[in-house]
């Protein structure tokens, strides 16, 4: 199927959204839509799914116009969403959520009668509300081993890890017979090895014959996959490019200038021990131990990046490092045992934190920006006298901070929640960097941010490395963990597998992430990143899985509720 | 979900401008949540929202005007001539309409006269009559405000730190208790012993309301569960105590009912015989003033406010999210004492068996129509006060045939249109400014 967008535009008010955007799929290609957040990318898509109607433009199937009205037009003339948020029931199974609202339903068959000269034929009714849960498995498996998607109708969806949700909701598509997919930011949501299978799977279904719109702004990920990319910038179409275009060329088509990809940084000076920690354990919600004494320190001037596949004990790590977390063993914050600490005494011992959430644990959504960068010093002057708040004072302090870290916000009165992601990160950002701290901890510091607030996320942390603060970077991004880190720790299974000079190949930091240790190699030989070397910690390689190389876990975050 | 733009407040034009706009990046969430986040947003935090921010000013004003209209009906068709001349409707419908027309104004002009302004009253204190006499319908209005106000208080303040205090009838009773034992069976000099008496109300209470936040604390009991057993507690240990005369039962009586408070123990007016408001009533307001300036001004109410609105954000934040629960469901406790302190100290003097009547439930119809804003809640109070009071004239003014039970319809419609916003937007057409759009992609495959 040939999917054609003719002139769409979309405007919300005074705000173009889309502004006359022609695009053509053919089919059996993967085409990526490469943009920054707020660059039109899912308004475009809801216009194609149905779910807005555009101002001006159409839509034209196979070179005939089609008018899509709703999700269900869409589906009829063969699109398919898989949206960023999953839309599935997680205590239902596998086979029940892919035939949800399209129940195959049992069919009963009345047998005919002859009732003196009256002849009834059989008569083939839908009995009333009874599931073929058999067919809807039946359709499950068959299309799971034609696509190699390797999902078990039986299974519960809560008991997925999420790249296998996001299968589910691929075949809940193809189940429909969508010949053209769109997937919404699908590797958001993924570890490196989730990612490299879904792109698996795309391939598969391209070479079906299928085409696929596959939206992104992570170039690495465009460039690996697309057969061609569209880069859309402030609604509109700015470019098309072959998959071998350059990352610097591709970053600035999407921002509209020419980006620094990776942070530039002066060798470290590292300074005096700011953060020990020893034998730190944190039990996990199983009885197991989700961080399993682990040990390491990190120097003033110095950034220490973990790296790791998700859910390998690093959100434990930084939540029992900030108190958020029941933990044994000692941690020392510049000589001083903070171990017994609540976290308002470790924020005011000097440790700034970024979460990993930032909706979730990072900002209140409800609350002004003003109120969001004082969340954590609201209590201490000058925003505060004894019990009484300052609203001034806060109100003065958030218009500098704007400012100083360029939040773009209508006003400081403004709900957080309503900014862009990149925006909200800065706010998280300007507020633990704003105080004088001696450690930074900040994990998946740009996590579904843009190039652009990803330059400044990363420029802010080194410009807080050379004011003399200890950073600790957790992340499961290679790129940040290259273009930050100074020393490199691997998280595996709860254990730091390795110690790293941040020159370490990329190929052996993941197999160091996947659990295998390559024996031999010189993690632990001295590095020269100018003054002040020293050695990695290298006392906790002690047990070392077996060497499964490349096999990344699958295990996720959180399992689903 | 990054650039749909039908969340929040995009959907209408920006006001400041395209320049504005142009440098405000489209809003929306991009971190990659899973799945998850979106389940937890459909719990306690959606109906928080949807009831501080989802139902605007605008909304509560309309879902009152609708709720008359439908009231309006009700009365006229409870009206037998109304009835009759619908009967002939097709002969006469002049008649008709003027007949229901006249039925509807009357009681809802009676309801007016009864709980906020007699316009005779006002043309006979110009002909030399009593000025006070005017404002008798408020004094009683205010009167039978108060004890919700307060409860309404108690429910809005936990509300807002992201519990839902059922308890406060619990609570009032706990402020009963010790208000009635302080008020009988202690002396004191003049003074003195009413203050102690209120003091003893709110302590009362709030021991009660500080249980429950010490198990949700605790134990994370859910604190609505816990509300509602204490509240069965309560009202069992109150009926054992008014039935022993060791205990707070008046001595010679069998049935469960405690002896009068003593004079000087009484919540006294201010502004002598009627008309007059109780001391009562200015509690209340004085305490919605408190609340007010605690929740906006004080690090307390911020600690509480960014625990209401999420409490994961509090605590990595550094704020003691239990200790806010514990201090909270303290003061939203001390509140229904002060509720029971102003029954049984001012309009009633004595405990009785049933003396908690709807107060804790009202409570929380109050606090949803002021939408757990204080001043909101005083209005919200000052509403179904003056239903009330209206009600009860409008009975008497038609000889029973509009019932005062009229006004508890009329309560149940306004809270039911309140908590809808979505039909309130629908009957009046208004723009809907909260609709996520997701709506819309959860039916995309069912059809």
């Amino acid at each position: 199927m040939k999917l054609e967008l003719r002139g769409i535009t979309k405007r919300f008010g005074s705000l173009v959204a889309n502004d006359h955007i022609d695009l053509v799929v053919q089919p059996g290609q993967i085409m990526a839509l490469l943009g920054e957040n707020g660059a039109g990318k899912t308004t475009l898509m809801n216009v194609l799914y149905g779910l807005l109607q555009p101002d001006e433009g159409e839509i034209l199937v196979d070179d005939q116009p089609v008018h899509i009205r709703s999700p269900k037009n869409a589906i009829s003339v063969g699109i398919g969403m898989v949206h960023q948020h999953f839309m599935l029931v997680p205590v239902f199974t596998v086979a029940e959520n892919v035939t949800l609202g399209a129940e195959p339903i049992r069919r009963l068959t009345l047998p005919g009668v002859n009732i003196g000269r009256l002849h009834l034929p059989p008569l083939s009714v839908p009995s009333f509300g009874l599931l073929d849960r058999r067919r809807a498995r039946a359709s499950v498996r068959e299309l799971s081993q034609r696509f190699g998607l390797r999902v078990d109708p039986d299974a519960y969806v809560e008991d997925l890890p999420v790249g296998v949700q996001q299968r589910v909701e691929i075949i809940k598509a193809l189940l429909r017979d969508a010949s053209v997919l769109v997937l919404d930011e699908p590797t958001a949501v993924l570890t490196p090895g989730e990612t490299e299978d879904l792109f698996q799977i795309m391939r598969q279904l391209r070479d079906s014959g299928r085409s696929i719109i596959f939206i992104s702004h992570k170039l690495r990920e465009v460039q690996a996959i697309a057969d061609s990319i569209t880069i859309l910038r402030r609604g509109k179409v700015v470019a098309e490019r072959p998959p071998t275009t350059s990352d610097a060329e591709l970053a600035a088509l999407m921002v509209g200038r020419a980006v620094q990809l990776r942070v530039s940084k002066e060798a470290a000076r590292p300074g005096e021990v700011m953060l020990d920690v020893r034998d730190l354990s944190v039990p996990d919600e199983h009885g197991g131990l989700a961080v399993d004494s682990i040990s390491f320190d990190v120097r003033a001037g110095e950034i220490l990046g973990v790296a790791g596949v998700q859910g390998n004990g690093q959100t434990e790590l930084c939540e029992a490092l900030m108190g958020l977390r029941p933990a044994t063993g000692s941690v020392l914050l510049a000589e001083a045992d903070i171990a017994a600490a609540s976290t308002h005494e470790r924020l005011r011992a000097g440790i700034g934190y970024i979460p990993e959430d930032r909706q979730e644990d990072g900002l209140v959504g409800a609350f002004p920006v003003a109120d969001n960068l004082v969340l954590d010093v609201y209590d201490q002057p000058p925003y505060a006298r004894r019990i009484a708040m300052r609203p001034d004072e806060v109100r003065k302090a958030a218009v500098q901070l704007v400012a100083e870290y360029d939040v773009r916000t209508p006003s400081v009165m403004t709900t957080a929640g309503t900014l862009s992601g990149g925006n909200q990160q800065k706010v998280v950002v300007a507020r633990e960097l704003s105080r004088p701290n001696k450690l930074l901890l900040a994990s998946q510091p740009t996590r579904g941010l843009d190039v652009g607030s990803i330059e400044f996320v990363h420029s802010e942390i080194v410009k807080a490395r050379d004011q003399g603060l200890a950073v600790v970077i957790v992340s499961s991004e290679l790129d940040e963990i290259y273009a930050l880190s100074d020393r490199i720790a691997v998280m595996y299974e709860g254990k730091i597998v390795g110690m790293c000079a941040p020159d370490i190949p990329e190929q052996e930091l993941g197999l160091l992430m996947a659990g295998a240790r390559s024996d031999g190699e010189p993690d632990g030989a001295p590095v020269s990143t100018g003054e002040g070397t020293h050695m990695p910690d290298t006392d906790e390689l002690l047990e070392i899985p077996d060497p499964r190389a490349g096999e990344a876990p699958t295990r996720t975050e959180e399992p689903m509720p | 979900m990054t650039e749909l733009p039908a969340t929040g407040p995009e959907l209408t034009p920006p006001s400041a401008g395209s320049a504005a706009a142009g440098t405000t990046e489209t809003a929306g969430p991009d971190t990659p949540p899973g799945p998850a986040r979106s389940r937890a947003r459909l719990t306690g935090a959606v109906i928080i929202e949807a009831i501080t921010q989802g139902s605007s000013a605008v909304v509560t004003i309309l879902a009152i005007f609708l709720a008359m209209i439908v009231g309006g009906v009700l009365i006229a068709f409870s009206d037998p001539v109304v009835t009759r001349a619908w009967g002939a409707f097709f002969t006469v419908p002049g008649y008709t309409l003027a007949q229901t027309w006249h039925a509807v104004s009357f009681a809802y002009s009676q309801m007016f006269e009864g709980a906020v302004l007699n316009p005779s009253t006002v043309s006979a204190a110009v002909h030399g009559g009593s000025i006070a006499a005017i404002f008798y319908p408020l004094s009683y209005t205010c009167a039978q405000a108060t004890p919700d106000i307060l409860t309404g208080l108690s429910v809005a303040i936990a509300f807002r730190a992201g519990l839902f205090n059922i308890g406060a009838a619990g609570q009032w009773v706990g402020g009963a208790i010790v208000a009635t034992w302080l008020g009988f069976g202690v002396s004191l000099p003049p003074v003195i012993h009413v203050i102690v008496c209120v003091a003893g109300a709110f302590v009362g209470g709030a021991v009660i309301g500080w249980g429950v936040g010490f198990l949700k604390a605790r134990t994370g009991a859910h604190e609505v569960i816990v509300t509602i057993m204490f509240n069965y507690v309560m009202y069992d240990l109150l009926s054992y105590l008014l039935s022993h005369p060791a205990m707070l039962q008046q001595p010679g009586q069998t049935n469960e009912i405690a002896p009068f408070v003593q004079n000087d123990a009484n919540l006294p007016h201010v502004g002598g015989p009627p008309p007059q408001v109780g001391v009562g009533f200015l509690i209340a307001v004085a305490a919605a003033i408190a609340v007010m300036w605690l929740l906006s001004r004080t690090t307390t109410g911020f600690q509480f406010r960014t625990v209401g609105a999420s409490a994961s954000a509090a605590r990595t934040a550094g704020i003691k999210v239990e200790r806010a629960w514990i201090l909270v469901m303290l003061l939203a406790g001390g509140l229904a004492g002060l509720s029971a302190a102003g029954v049984v100290l001012g309009t009633n003097t004595q405990l009785t068996y049933n003396s908690y009547g709807t107060y804790g439930s009202d409570g929380i119809t109050v606090a949803l129509l002021g939408r757990a804003r204080p001043m909101g809640v005083v209005l919200a109070g000052l509403l179904f006060g003056a239903l009330t009071v209206g009600g009860t004239y409008v009975e008497a003014a038609t000889l029973g045939q509009v019932p005062a039970d009229i006004v508890q319809v009329l309560e149940g419609l306004i809270v039911l249109f309140v908590a809808a916003p979505a039909l309130i937007r629908a009957v009046f057409r208004l723009r809907s400014t909260s609709g996520t759009g997701m709506e819309a992609v959860a039916k995309g495959w069912n059809g």
